[in-house]
Formats: structure tokens, C-alpha cells, sequence
């Protein structure tokens, strides 16, 4: 009665996707009015720390291999991790800018994890393709949670970092368990089912 | 030059925080529009269209429908108090 892993990926790509608005406004409309609210400062980080501990299911009901658990469970600790820090910033119970190093450090973790546990080549099937895209987009995007720990106020910088979520977000929701990918799909993927 | 720089900032910042207040007003919508338009392009990934002998899970787990639901979320839980709270916050500023 599991749910279909494309499911659980369409499910984490709703969240992904809120987190990347609720960036994507902050960079908008500034720090200082997004943080107004008291419940709203938390909101982000507190979305990212609740999927990183969503994450531990995955790893215990949704992992095939050995690979593919160290891979969810990393994702899991990197993602409370990074969460946990930014709830503990915004709260003001951690002072020093460098727990933000937790965000390059997630994204370089995952875009590892992601490339590493797919086995497959990227036009094997879609969502091979979209593990591949998905580490290399982790890998390079990390460049930009790591330069906002020195410019933490750069409406740029927090922009692309909420862009290159939303980007996550859409890959993740384009994703499905057998299907063609450009019109490659190897015949050891199995049977495209819809 | 000082009355023509006094006359104009204000203007320019009345636009600016115009700007950013149709930004996040928009934000909401445009993600729940590219959600049905999602749907319209891609209408078999919208299992409610055609339930007959879909399981549980397909007939809960719709990826348009829940793009569209994000779109709703966010413009109704975040986007509105922002946009209360900016507006607020440029009244105080002048």
C-alpha cells in the first residue's frame, strides 16, 4: 500500500517548491519585513528541517539497495542539519554566520549522493536523466548558499538561491518511475506504465 | 538640482516598492497557473479526469493539482500577510 517512489518525489517536490516562494519573497521584499512575523521566520527553515526528517521514511521504506540508503539517509542528516542551523539563527540562539556553511555543505552532499547512487547512464531512462541533472544542478548551485555566508544581504544571491530551489522543485515533479527521457528509454528500464 | 532630486526620489521609491509588493502578489498565481496549465497540456497526469480503476494513491497524489494547491498556499498564507506587512512597513518609512 506504499505509494509509488514517483510519488514520494512529487510529494518532497511540493515542499521543496514552498520553501523556494518563501525564499524567493524574502529576497523580494527583504529580511526585515519578512521577519515581521514571528511564526513566518521560522517558516522556511522549519519546512526544510521537517522534510530533512521526512526523509528518514524514505530511506527505511523506499531503499533498494545499500547505496541508495547511505544516499537518502545523508540526505536526511544534511538537510535537518542545515535546517536546524537556520531555525537556530533566525531564533538567535546561534550567532555565528558560518552555521550558514551548513546550506553549500547540504547542497554539495546531496548533489554527491544524487550522482553517485545512479547507477545508471543519464539516457537510460528519465529519471536517471533527472538524478544526473538533479547532482550536477545540487553541485554547481552550492556556489551560491556558500557566497551568501559573506553577503548575506544580496538580493541576488537570494534570489538565485530561491531560483535554483523552485529549478529543484520542477525537476523533481517532472520525475516518474519508467519513462523516456528525449525518446531514450532502455529496454532494461522496464515497462513505461502511463 | 536639490528641489529636482527631492522631487524625484520619492517617485522612484514609490515605484520601487510598488514593484516589489505586484512580485510577491504575483508569485502565488503565476506557480497555480503554471499548474493548470500543466494540467491542459499534460491531462493524464490529472487522474480526477478519469478515476475509473485508479488506486488510492494515484487518485490522491495529482502533480499539477498539487502545484496548483502550492500556488493557492502560498498566496494565501504568505503572500497576503506579506503583502499587509510590507505595505505597513513603507507607510512607517514615508
Amino acid at each position: 500500500m506504499l505509494p509509488k517512489a514517483e510519488m514520494v518525489h512529487w510529494g518532497f517536490a511540493v515542499g521543496i517548491l514552498l520553501v523556494g516562494l518563501c525564499l524567493l519573497s524574502e529576497a523580494i521584499v527583504g529580511t526585515e519585513v519578512w521577519r515581521k512575523r514571528p511564526w513566518r521566520k521560522y517558516l522556511w527553515p522549519g519546512l526544510a528541517f521537517t522534510l530533512g526528517v521526512l526523509l528518514w521514511p524514505v530511506m527505511a521504506f523506499f531503499t533498494n539497495s545499500a547505496i541508495h540508503m547511505y544516499a537518502h539517509g545523508s540526505w536526511a542528516e544534511v538537510l535537518m542539519l542545515a535546517g536546524g542551523a537556520e531555525l537556530g539563527l533566525v531564533h538567535g540562539r546561534l550567532k555565528s554566520r558560518w552555521w550558514r556553511l551548513t546550506w553549500p555543505l547540504a547542497f554539495a552532499v546531496t548533489g554527491i549522493a544524487f550522482i553517485v547512487h545512479e547507477q545508471n547512464p543519464w539516457f537510460f531512462a528519465r529519471s536517471a536523466f533527472l538524478h544526473h541533472l538533479l547532482g550536477w544542478t545540487f553541485l554547481i548551485a552550492a556556489i551560491v548558499p556558500l557566497l551568501l555566508v559573506w553577503r548575506p544581504r544580496s538580493t541576488a544571491l537570494q534570489s538565485f538561491f530561491a531560483l535554483s530551489i523552485v529549478i529543484i522543485a520542477v525537476m523533481l515533479f517532472c520525475d516518474r518511475d519508467v519513462a523516456p527521457v528525449f525518446g531514450h528509454l532502455s529496454p532494461l528500464a522496464g515497462v513505461q506504465h502511463r | 538640482m536639490q528641489g529636482s532630486y527631492a522631487h524625484h526620489l520619492p517617485a522612484s521609491d514609490a515605484r520601487r516598492r510598488s514593484r516589489r509588493a505586484q512580485a510577491v502578489s504575483f508569485i502565488g498565481p503565476v506557480t497555480a497557473a503554471a499548474g493548470v496549465i500543466w494540467a491542459i497540456v499534460q491531462p493524464y497526469r490529472v487522474t480526477l479526469l478519469h478515476p475509473r480503476g485508479q488506486g488510492f494513491w494515484w487518485l490522491l497524489v495529482e502533480p499539477p493539482l498539487l502545484v496548483v494547491l502550492a500556488g493557492i498556499v502560498f498566496a494565501f498564507v504568505v503572500a497576503r500577510p506579506l503583502l499587509a506587512d510590507l505595505e505597513e512597513h513603507d507607510a512607517a518609512e514615508g
